[in-house]
């Protein structure tokens, strides 16, 4: 007999019902139980960030979290960013900065890096430098780009952002 | 005519992975999917005596469970030619013996991937084992166990490339000798996609499509064909989006044609991801390499002699189709690499270990090569207390020299190579570096500046590839263009990108010839029922060839509309023009018809068109170049911790000429990933094994691939030298980067310890090598 459990999760702000696995992984329960085949899985172990998606205001690596730890919470996907059609302003950067080239690690950068530039745009601190950039990105593995236009690509949404008036979107 | 290429158009394939739409292999979703996992050697060397898999067989969710046995021992064999080459037969599930640790030796498919892991780790096995080889030094030991039968000394290929009768004598009688070993780590390509498949029997068709992550599509449906016994065109291989390859991907999995064999046999969809523990010690790995050379110098600094024996660790079998040959034949006839060496002898010997199979990783053979000569011209300008800039310069095929026959029977088509070293000086001294250099060592630092020279052979079509007498000759590649009654174009190569932005470039070439933008190209690719045979993404090849192809297509399409245009104008179809979207007449503002109405006409209307030019807007053309070379120079800097000894990049340099730029956008994401490959390769990666061929760098957190905090930025600037021998007068460009930064790490490490007696002539520089090292020059 499978161990299953009734979890009610928020992915993109649609909630989703549904029984799983107690050892299934929330990355496989967003990939193949709820279709959010963006988030990708690279390791497995927790290193590469491929999976990274947002857990209740949070990046998190998928693959290190279970389904029914997920159960009441609100998930970010990669199919979460843009409006509709529209890239958001960091998923455009991203083209702008030529900050992928396969594709496959892009969704966990854009999670990692929309977590983090959420909340220092809270914070409201100094200016993000090159150095703090690198270092968050530093979080995940890319094998294609070399990293540089993934900071750039970064660190431009941030200043941008920062230029903003507040409360503006 | 030229308006799209050159131009940073921005990449087509962007916006779908952006926005989590991209589709890969493991995205794909069919009702009543079944899932396979792997039983695996633990061993590195053992006879398989029996497998038990009725406990697997009754497991939850089992369906099936496959040995060599129950498929009929299928196999796949790469074959070269050649009477110096002993074929391996590498068994699809291995049968009998069992030659590497996490060797497959049964399939089990299953509801899930969770219950098909279960199972497989029930399967019990009765192993036998053996004494295993995991060195190239314990493989050729007289009393080394043999890996095959027919490989005395566990040497799979063992060829004399090149034999000059004058050595001894050059050497007798140089000025300067300069001797020494080579060595380069194991090393995995690492897409961060690991390989994945997904096959499915399509009755209406009456065909197995199998979803393959992969760079060679046709070559997966030979090896498919080929090891289950069936036509090929009873096989569909469609590669969607690829995550990354560098080669792995290059050769044909056997778990691909296992997966296969199994949906073929269940009639019910199947599909396996490689998990990254399976990637890193399973798949395939590449570019441990030996090389012991021997230099002959002038008093003056001039190469007169270049000798060398090169063992490269090939693993358990030959990779399917390349062989086993590829990084010894590589890198005995591409040695002498920029530099004018007027006598060479050069032997490649491949050595068959209890290792996982080596495949053509991003380089081949050259990131070594070009080691080996970039330390030969230091060390030979330490010998002569010269400049080692100058040295390399005397040695430079230079300006004016250029097609050059070189030693090695190849012909060097037009580069900047020395041009390419004199500006990366000039920019280095702009820059400032070695001020910056002598500051950080005045702080307690130690930091060295290190250059590298190289040109990158890409592109090799069947007339250069014919050289190495594959049974599987690859080389050429064939486009379809064709526009449909809308004018939108569709073009269809047997070029496989995963990552390089074919779906741009190769929109780009074709909108200039047709005088459409190039969001009225779409490229249709990783299909071998939709492309004609083609040998996919591997050897810089893509744009040249693939490229090279859509080009010429698209001119025969062109001329076409021209004609049709001026058959409707009642003009000359010389006086036609295609540009932005529209024919004109020259010289007549008023006579102009956009290309979609030729277009419609061509379809809708052909009886408005004289018989030779009725029926579609389509052509099909091919390309076999012998190959281009690009060329560049890379120079780093690095500091060493004095108290760790850990090696950073500092700032890293690359003036590189790939000939017509194509795309700058991708052609600089293609140098800085490349570069960071090869900063991995001279810093940090490494694949383990302890002294009985088990893997001790099963994770990313034992193997460590470089992430940004390890890198710098990377500064390029171009030069632009057309070639000649290519369509477009693009070069290849995939591999360079990854080719030229080792040497120029390790030139820079060894500038670093310039104050000490300590030199490294391997790669990677590990802290733990620095420490030992400058302990050991203390004492």
């Amino acid at each position: 007999m499978k161990d299953t459990h009734a979890i009610c999760l928020t992915v993109n702000g649609r909630e989703h019902e549904l029984a799983v696995e107690a050892r299934r992984t929330l990355a496989d329960v967003l990939r193949h139980d709820l279709g959010y085949t963006g988030t990708h899985l690279g390791c497995e172990h927790g290193v590469c960030g491929a999976c990274t998606i947002i857990l209740d205001n949070a990046p998190v690596r998928a693959c290190l979290v279970f389904g029914v730890q997920a159960d009441g919470a609100e998930v970010r996907t990669v199919e979460g960013l843009a409006d509709g059609e529209q890239l958001s302003d960091l998923q455009q950067a991203f083209s702008d900065h030529h900050a992928l080239q396969c594709g496959f690690c892009t969704p966990g950068f854009l999670m990692l890096a929309e977590a983090y530039l959420a909340e220092a745009t809270d914070r409201e601190e100094d200016q993000l430098t090159e150095e703090q950039v690198r270092e968050l990105v530093a979080s995940n593995l890319c094998r294609c780009t070399g990293y540089q236009g993934i900071v750039e690509a970064v660190l431009a949404t941030a200043r941008t952002r920062r230029s903003r008036p507040k409360g503006a979107t | 005519m030229s308006h799209w290429v050159g131009a940073a158009v921005p990449r087509k394939e962007d916006r779908r992975l952006l926005l989590g739409r991209g589709r890969f292999v493991a995205d794909l979703a069919r009702p009543g999917l079944l899932h396979a996992a792997f039983v695996r050697s633990p061993h590195a060397h053992a006879e398989v005596r029996n497998i038990d898999a009725g406990a697997a067989r009754k497991a939850p969710g089992v369906t099936a469970v496959f040995t060599a046995a129950d498929l009929g021992y299928p196999h796949l064999l790469a074959l070269l030619e050649r009477d110096e080459f002993v074929p391996t037969r590498m068994p699809i599930l291995a049968g009998d013996t069992v030659r590497f640790v996490g060797e497959p030796v049964a399939i089990v498919i299953a509801d899930d991937a969770y219950q098909a892991e279960d199972a497989a780790e029930t399967v019990q096995a009765d192993w036998v084992p053996q004494r295993s080889v995991t060195s190239i030094e314990a493989a050729k030991a007289d009393t080394a166990p043999r890996l095959h039968e027919k490989a005395q000394g566990n040497r799979l290929v063992d060829l004399l490339m090149f034999d000059d009768d004058r050595l001894a004598e050059i050497f007798a009688d140089a000025p300067v000798t300069v001797d020494a070993t080579f060595e380069s780590a194991r090393v995995a390509a690492l897409p961060l996609e690991g390989r994945a498949c997904l096959a499915e029997w399509d009755d209406r068709d009456d065909q197995l499509v199998v979803h393959v992550s992969t760079q060679v599509p046709h070559q997966v449906r030979s090896g498919v064909a080929q090891a289950l016994g069936v036509p090929e065109r009873t096989v569909r291989i469609i590669a969607p989006d690829v995550g990354g390859g560098f080669g792995l991907k290059c050769v044909v999995g056997r778990e691909e044609v296992a997966v296969a064999a199994a949906a073929l046999r269940l009639r019910q969809p199947v599909c396996w991801a490689e998990d990254r523990q399976e990637n890193l010690t399973a798949s395939f790995h590449g570019h441990e390499q030996r090389y012991q050379v021997r230099a002959a110098f002038s008093a003056d600094g001039r190469i007169l002699a270049l000798d060398a024996e090169v063992d490269c660790d090939t693993g358990a079998y030959s990779a399917f189709p390349f062989t086993c040959a590829v990084e010894p034949l590589m890198a005995a006839t591409e040695l002498p690499g920029v530099y004018k060496v007027p006598a060479y002898r050069a032997r490649g010997r491949a050595i068959a270990t209890n290792k996982a199979p080596a495949a053509p990783y991003r380089g081949v053979s050259r990131p070594q090569i070009v080691l080996v000569m970039e330390r030969l011209m230091e060390k030979a300008a330490a010998a002569l207390k010269l400049e080692p800039l100058e040295v390399r310069r005397r040695n430079l095929i230079g300006p004016g020299e250029f097609p050059y026959r070189g030693v090695n029977n190849i012909t060097y088509d037009e580069g900047s190579y020395r041009e390419s070293l004199d500006l990366a000086e000039r920019q280095v001294a702009q820059k400032a570096w070695t001020a910056e250099r002598d500051r950080l060592r005045r702080a307690g630092q130690r930091a060295g500046i290190g250059y590298a020279c190289f040109s990158e052979r890409t592109a090799y079509g069947t007339p250069t590839m014919s050289q190495r007498r594959m049974r599987m000759t690859p080389g050429y590649d064939t486009a379809m263009v064709r526009m449909d009654p809308t004018g939108e174009v569709i073009v269809t190569t047997g070029t496989c990108g995963h990552g390089q932005g074919h779906e741009t470039t190769f929109a780009q070439i074709v909108a200039d010839r047709l005088g459409v933008h190039p969001d009225r190209v779409r490229l249709r690719q990783g299909d071998t029922d939709l492309a004609s045979y083609g040998w996919g993404t591997w050897g810089s090849r893509s744009v040249v060839i693939g490229g090279g192809a859509a080009g010429r297509a698209a001119d025969i399409v062109a001329t076409r509309l021209r004609r049709v245009a001026a058959s409707l104008l009642e003009a000359s179809p010389a006086d036609v023009e295609l540009t932005d979207g529209t024919a004109r007449i020259r010289g007549d503002d008023t006579a102009a018809i956009p290309i979609p109405e030729l277009a419609r006409v061509a379809h809708f209307q052909a009886d408005r068109l004289a018989e030779d030019l009725r029926y579609g807007l389509e052509a099909r053309a091919s390309f076999d170049p012998p190959g281009t070379f690009s060329n560049a120079c890379h120079v780093a800097m690095v500091t060493i911790d004095p108290g760790t000894c850990a090696v950073r990049l500092h700032r890293y340099l690359v003036v590189e000429d790939c000939g017509v730029v194509i795309n700058p956008v991708v052609v600089d994401g293609q140098v800085r990933g490349g570069v960071t490959q090869g900063v991995a390769a001279a810093l940090l990666e490494r694949v383990c094994f302890d002294p009985d061929g088990q893997p001790l760098s099963a994770t990313l957190m034992d193997y460590l691939a470089p992430t940004a905090a390890e890198m710098c930025d990377v500064d390029i600037v171009h030069l632009q030298t057309p070639s000649s021998f290519s369509e477009t007068g693009a070069k290849g460009m995939g591999e360079g980067g990854t080719i030229g930064a080792p040497a120029a790490v390790l030139n820079a490490i060894n500038d670093a310890l310039s104050d000490t007696s300590v030199r490294f002539d391997h790669i990677p520089v590990l802290p733990q090598h620095v420490s030992a090292a400058l302990d050991g020059a203390a004492r």
